[in-house]
């Protein structure tokens, strides 16, 4: 019985270690995304971000504008701030972009970003984590049709969104020998020409778009996580009830 | 029908509703008596009895929250993406039943690969038990193909490259294979008329042939009554208790004893499905895979397909059938037969005769694609726990009077069934990037894991025999508590 017991949990452990090590590929290695979904603040910066950068081209066909009221942002504000045209409170972000216009600039259509935090989760890291690191990774590159490149997504098709803010950047490399043949470590990036905003500004700035995009991905996490804790509170108390009542009956049992 | 009882018009009112029931429909009184309160269930259960009845508390948190499911959910390949995110997120409540449903789908596989052990270790498969177990197995079959076609609801990249692959199996069977495949898609590819037949496969012919095989299951167990950790036959014991005098002496009521030892099951079970469900949905992309959040694109196959874990021990001796597998079979028949025609003592008929399977059978291993046999390999691996009951000869039921060296064995199986589940999550070919291993790939280990799957149960007529058992004592060893 022992032996069993002790044998699951063996094999438990040996599971993960498995899944572990279950192997990563493509672009460089991903930032750690400063995600907390509870700072309704960086929240909202990054609601704004996103109306205004990204939904030009890309959809969140999922989600309403009037969840924002989650974050925090009254009805009034999304009219007056985030609302363009015809739109309504309740209506879902959909971009004004002609999908075969889309297609036909850059190749392929702009993906829904409703649920694209998940969705991008991979062994690198969560889906955050690489939002953060493809939005920080553009370099120019003439030999591309946008003249853009990235480094977390190379050959993406979209163009840098962000480049008035963060201006133009260079990836640095070193040449290192592997298995007998040359290859080029990405080393860090090098400042061009400058941006709106300072490198610190242009990090926060796209950590709380991320952020948002972390939250958007399920807006009931944070619902979640509180329920979740009085409902293992609850069946703390259930179990240790129906441990006792076990006891109980089966005391007598010789 | 029963006597018409007359009750005292003094009775208390408790007592007098229920013998007006008593007397319009007994059937209900005598199932409770016959199934509950006077089912004599073995006292020694031990930590592995619990998920019989987690399985069945699965499979009610699955059916009610599958009915509030299909109330928002659409089976259509433009809207069934959009349905589940609506479900998400504006539905009241949606996405605590989404994630019950989704968590439940990997719990139920957790419990019941844990009862399904159970059996194995304690020979729960054996005389007089052999139909509760094949009801098991089928029982098993059918939540694989459930848990399958549920997959394909979402609409996700997974779901719809994962049913891709599958059904693209039956294809290789051959003569039948293309057409079948056709049959069950309802299409060339898998589209919309395959997300409407999966539906209705998912949601009411599955469900209706697992509760069937449930019921017979449950009632083939009252009929012969349960195993217990010791393996000894409790109805062959000395009888009367003090709940009555005819019932086994080791036994004691399913109700309240088993009922509320249960309940305490429930309780620690619920506590590890809330904690994923509440605070890791996605497991890691185990229980929910990453990109099943990408809505399905027939145009766009992702680099690396792989089935959820609770198929993937299956889905790995499938790829582990490739040429060198096949030709591997055919030397182990080959010398199998050699071996047979030698030590055999029988006619020189038969031994010809089976010369001559050998032949036929390495014939047909040659003749059809590897991966025709791959299929055969995975359907196998299931179909092989079906034959169990007369695989094991070994003089003693339980494993705690087995040789000692039967309980490493078993250690064995088990360590092989989960390499083989990882090796099915990792994606093919080397498995360490230096290339002084690349010979070692994952085919070449989960070749290994299949022969030795293979090799436990089909051997088992012959190494369940070996050893000397130790000694089997009369009654249930039972510490009070």
């Amino acid at each position: 019985m022992a032996f069993w017991k002790r044998l699951l949990v063996g094999c438990a452990a040996a599971l993960s270690l498995g899944m572990a090590a279950h192997a990563s590929t493509g672009g460089i290695a991903w930032d750690k995304a400063p995600v907390n979904t509870t700072n309704t603040a960086s929240l909202q910066n990054g609601a704004k971000l996103f109306v205004n950068y990204c939904l030009n081209c890309h959809s969140a066909a999922f989600m309403r504008y009037n969840r924002l009221t989650d974050i925090g942002i009254t009805e009034a504000q999304i009219k007056d701030n985030l609302l363009f045209s015809t739109q309504k409170v309740g209506d879902t972000m959909k971009s004004a972009i002609d999908p075969h216009q889309a297609k036909a600039w850059f190749g392929a259509n702009p993906p829904d970003l409703t649920v694209i935090a998940r969705s991008r989760s991979g062994h690198g890291g969560t889906g955050a984590d690489y939002l953060y690191t493809f939005l920080r990774s553009f370099y120019r590159d003439p030999n591309r049709p946008t003249g853009w490149n990235n480094l977390a997504f190379p050959n993406v098709g979209m163009p840098n969104p962000l480049w008035q803010l963060q201006g133009e950047q260079k990836p640095q490399f070193d040449t290192q020998e592997e298995h007998g043949q040359e290859v080029h470590v990405f080393k860090g990036w090098e400042q061009v020409s400058p941006g709106t905003m300072t490198q610190l500004q242009f990090d926060q700035n796209v950590g709380d778009l991320v952020n948002y995009l972390a939250w958007m991905g399920e807006p009931a996490q944070n619902t979640r996580t509180r329920i979740g804790v009085w409902v293992l509170l609850f069946m703390l108390g259930f179990t240790v009830i129906a441990w006792r009542l076990n006891a109980a009956y089966w005391k007598d049992v010789k | 029908m029963a006597e018409f009882k007359e009750i005292s018009p003094n009775a208390p009112l408790g007592a007098k509703v229920g013998n007006w029931f008593n007397n319009r429909f007994p059937t209900a009184f005598a199932e409770y008596r016959k199934h509950m309160s006077e089912y004599f269930a073995p006292k020694n259960f031990n930590f592995w009895y619990f998920f019989g009845s987690l399985a069945m508390l699965v499979l009610v948190i699955q059916i009610v929250t599958g009915i509030f499911l299909v109330m928002h959910y659409k089976p259509d390949a433009a809207k069934a993406f959009e349905s589940v995110e609506y479900i998400m997120r504006d539905v009241p409540g949606g996405w605590i039943i989404r994630y019950a449903h989704s968590t439940g789908a990997s719990a139920f596989f957790i419990v019941v690969y844990l009862h399904m052990f159970r059996g194995l270790l304690y020979g729960s498969y054996r005389k007089p038990r052999e139909l509760v177990w094949i009801f098991g197995c089928a029982i098993f079959l059918c939540l694989m193909a459930e848990a399958f076609m549920g997959y394909l609801l979402p609409w996700g990249q997974m779901s719809y490259w994962g049913a891709q692959v599958i059904v693209n199996l039956f294809a290789a069977i051959p003569f039948v294979g293309p057409d079948l495949a056709l049959l069950i898609r309802g299409d060339y590819v898998v589209s919309d008329a395959t997300l409407n037949r999966f539906f209705s496969f998912h949601v009411i012919a599955v469900p209706l042939v697992l509760i069937g095989l449930i019921v017979a299951h449950l009632l083939a167990l009252h009929d012969v009554g349960s195993n217990n950790p010791d393996g000894i036959e409790i109805k062959q014991g000395p009888k009367g208790n003090r709940w009555s005098p005819d019932a086994p002496a080791d036994g004691i009521p399913f109700h309240p004893y088993y009922s509320v030892h249960d309940i305490m099951g429930v309780g620690v079970f619920l506590m590890a499905f809330f904690a994923v469900m509440f605070f890791a949905p996605e497991m890691g992309g185990y229980f929910l895979e990453y990109n099943n959040f990408i809505p399905a694109d027939p145009l766009v196959t992702p680099s690396h397909i792989a089935p959820v874990w609770y198929f993937t021990p299956f889905y790995s001796m499938l790829r582990a059938t490739t040429d060198l597998m096949v030709n591997v079979l055919s030397v182990i028949i080959a010398l199998g037969a050699v071996l047979g025609f030698l030590k055999c003592r029988c006619s020189m008929l038969l031994r010809g005769g089976l010369v001559l399977a050998a032949v036929v059978a390495i014939a047909l291993l040659k003749t059809f694609d590897a991966k025709f046999w791959g299929v055969v390999v995975m359907g196998g691996a299931v179909i092989i726990l079906f034959f169990l009951p007369w695989l094991d000869r070994s003089p003693v039921k339980s494993i705690r009077y087995r040789p000692s060296w039967h309980t490493w064995l078993y250690t064995v199986f088990v360590i092989w069934f989960l390499i083989l589940m990882v090796l099915g999550i990792m994606v093919p070919g080397p498995i360490f990037s230096t290339p002084s291993l690349s010979w070692l790939t994952n085919e070449l280990v989960a070749m290994v894991g299949t022969l030795f799957y293979f090799g436990f149960f089909l051997l088992m007529p012959w190494w369940s025999q070996l050893g000397e058992p130790k000694p089997v004592p009369e009654r249930v060893t039972f510490k009070p508590h």
